[in-house]
């Protein structure tokens, strides 16, 4: 028996797989840049993010100053490092955010049937809001904070993740081995995370790529209409707010943070896209 | 005390009435099932699909999906201190501490079964490590030995197999094996070998009445298939439209079947020797006319009379009891002394 033993398990992981798709690994590789910028600001930045030099204001890029220097003087570059650290940090805490409730409500309805239609009209009734119209009414209720754009954020996308979740839930309920595990005697919220949460693992994952790309945008847009975070903090969408004044005269302080939101929700698309296809073969679609 | 039975039986179901009631009908899917199980013994259940077979079991392991619920009838199951409960009033948060310690069921889909994101180790460890008290490394030994147990050839590297890696009779083991994690009084099997190949279905038929002699655990065996109740049973019970129509032992029923349905079962399955005719032809196998009405529009009275060849009038007019018949047995069918 030992000449036919089993081969050795060569299951190469997702982010290998993943590299292997080239859109994909475009969008890892320009994910991986920012990211390190972001959290290596300090170290990379050629001046403070906060210097003002009235002296050199509105300077166009040179050598001095690569990406220019906006109204009070401040080096462009350097303010867009650090507001990827804020753009960056507050799009996926809003992924966890709306994960945590989406999950939650998700479960609930997809698992209980009782609770099913209740929960699933709260999710009908908050996904009838436009989404920006609903955070700016929730940022306004709130207060213009940091955390209260996450919170507004996490709310408007939470009935995405929560529809997700369910439907994944529908599915997984009925199976045999969770109608097994009940008849062993698991108690239900040992079913729901062992054997119902880790199956909906893969959607969940796909989704929260998406809504981090869009809560990087949205926030941008909520601080460019001055409702998101206050304008003294860099953010992608402060910096173009700000820039959006001298649009004709110095370009370059809205170009290049507008450049890097492109990029960024680009690239999570990319990668979206290539974990939703690696992870559900059936909605691969290489023709 | 919430009952009288005797002292040799384990599991004893009265007059169980499990229906699924919508708001324009009711599915009578159990209808009036008594029967009794004795301790260490095997009964199997035998009838089609929509006989109500498997609805007693759900019904027994408190596993009934909405809209069905236990109408009337009593469950009454006797636990290790031998006190006796009834099922049929329990709440869901009761059957959680029968459940997995006391009785334990198998399915028949070995392939699904198990989640497929843990291995199977895991999995058997899960059960163990929810019953009782144990840190990982124990749980992962105790795992170790009821793969053993359940005769996975191999079991040390098994036990990091994912289900996907195994075959179905090998899940089935794993199933069994989950299943007796916890050394239930009462295992549940329903028809766990119809997805297997004859085979395998004889090596888990042999797999599970070795492990009743050892562990004296009693067995509710429900199955479509009566070769396999040959093979397994002690007692049979024959279910048909939601009720019993015949009980009995064994060798009883296979030497002398009391009720029509009964023997028509028995004459459709193939059988070599018998199904030759004498110029060496191939007979065409019988099959019983007609198929089962359906539950929620049962004939006035014998469920199978519209089926039968022994039928007569008072078969319309009312629905049979179950009177004794033979030795040990009970038919549901008037003319049963003629058969």
């Amino acid at each position: 028996m030992a000449a036919i033993s089993v081969p050795p398990q060569a299951e190469p992981n997702v982010l290998s797989r993943l590299m292997t798709r080239p859109t994909a690994a475009v969008g890892v590789a320009v994910l991986v840049v920012i990211v390190l910028a972001a959290i290596l600001a300090p170290a990379i930045a050629p001046y403070a993010p906060t210097k003002l030099s009235i002296a050199s204001r509105l300077h166009p890029p040179s050598l001095d100053h690569l990406f220019g220097t906006d109204d009070l003087g401040r080096d462009v570059f350097t303010r867009m490092l650090y507001a990827a650290r804020t753009s960056l940090s507050v799009g996926f805490a809003v992924v966890i955010f709306s994960s945590i409730i989406g999950i939650v409500l998700g479960l609930t309805s997809g698992f209980f049937k009782k609770l099913d239609a209740p929960v699933s009209r709260l999710i009908d009734a908050m996904m009838a809001f436009p989404d920006i119209l609903l955070a700016i009414a929730l940022v306004a209720a709130l207060g213009a904070t940091a955390i209260n754009v996450v919170i507004a954020l996490g709310i408007v996308y939470a009935p995405r993740l929560a529809r997700v979740v369910r439907a994944s839930t529908l599915v997984i309920r009925e199976l045999p081995y969770v109608e097994a595990a009940r008849a062993l005697g698991v108690p239900t919220p040992v079913i729901l995370v062992r054997h119902v949460l880790r199956n909906v693992t893969s959607p969940l994952l796909v989704q929260g790529t998406f809504i981090f790309a869009n809560a990087i945008l949205a926030e941008a847009g909520l601080s460019f209409l001055g409702v998101g975070i206050s304008p003294d903090i860099p953010t992608w969408g402060t910096m173009i707010a700000t820039g959006r004044q001298y649009m004709d005269q110095a370009g370059w302080i809205m170009m290049f943070p507008g450049a890097a939101i492109v990029l960024t929700v680009l690239s999570l698309q990319l990668v979206g896209d290539g974990l939703r296809d690696l992870l559900d073969p059936r909605l691969a679609k290489d023709i | 005390m919430t009952g009288e039975i005797a002292s040799d039986v384990i599991l004893s179901v009265r007059d169980l009435r499990t229906w699924f009631q919508t708001r324009r009908l009711t599915a009578k899917a159990v209808d009036g099932v008594t029967f009794d199980l004795r301790r260490g013994a095997t009964l199997a259940v035998v009838g089609e699909s929509g006989s109500g077979k498997s609805v007693t079991s759900l019904s027994i392991m408190g596993l009934l999906s909405r809209p069905g619920r236990i109408a009337g009838g009593k469950i009454l199951f006797r636990d290790r201190q031998e006190y006796i409960h009834d099922l049929a009033g329990f709440t869901q948060k009761e059957f959680r501490k029968i459940r997995g310690r006391e009785i334990a069921m198998i399915f028949q889909e070995p392939m699904t079964s198990l989640n497929p994101l843990f291995t199977v180790g895991d999995q058997i460890g899960e059960m163990i490590a929810l019953h009782e008290p144990v840190d990982r490394h124990a749980a992962r030994k105790r795992a170790l030995a009821l793969l053993k147990q359940v005769e996975i050839p191999d079991a040390v590297s098994r036990l990091d197999d994912y289900p996907h890696q195994m075959s179905g009779g090998m899940r089935q083991r794993v199933m069994i094996a989950m299943a007796l994690a916890c050394n239930p009084l009462l295992l549940i099997a329903d028809e766990p070998t119809t997805a297997l190949d004859v085979t395998i279905q004889a090596q888990i038929l042999d797999l599970l009445r070795r492990l009743q002699a050892e562990l004296g655990m009693s067995i509710l065996f429900i199955t479509h298939n009566l070769g396999v109740v040959a093979e397994i049973a002690h007692d049979v019970v024959v279910m048909y439209g939601g009720r019993v129509v015949e009980q009995a032992p064994v060798n009883d029923l296979f030497s002398h079947q009391r009720h029509p349905y009964t023997r028509g079962l028995l004459a459709c399955t193939p059988n070599a020797a018998r199904d030759i005719d004498d110029d060496g032809e191939r007979r065409a196998l019988y099959s019983i006319p007609g198929s089962v009405p359906p539950i929620t529009d049962l004939p006035l009275g014998c469920a199978f009379e519209p089926r039968c060849d022994l039928a007569i009038a008072p078969c319309r007019a009312a629905p049979p009891a179950l009177v004794p018949a033979g030795p040990h047995g009970a038919s549901r069918c008037i003319r049963s002394a003629e058969l």
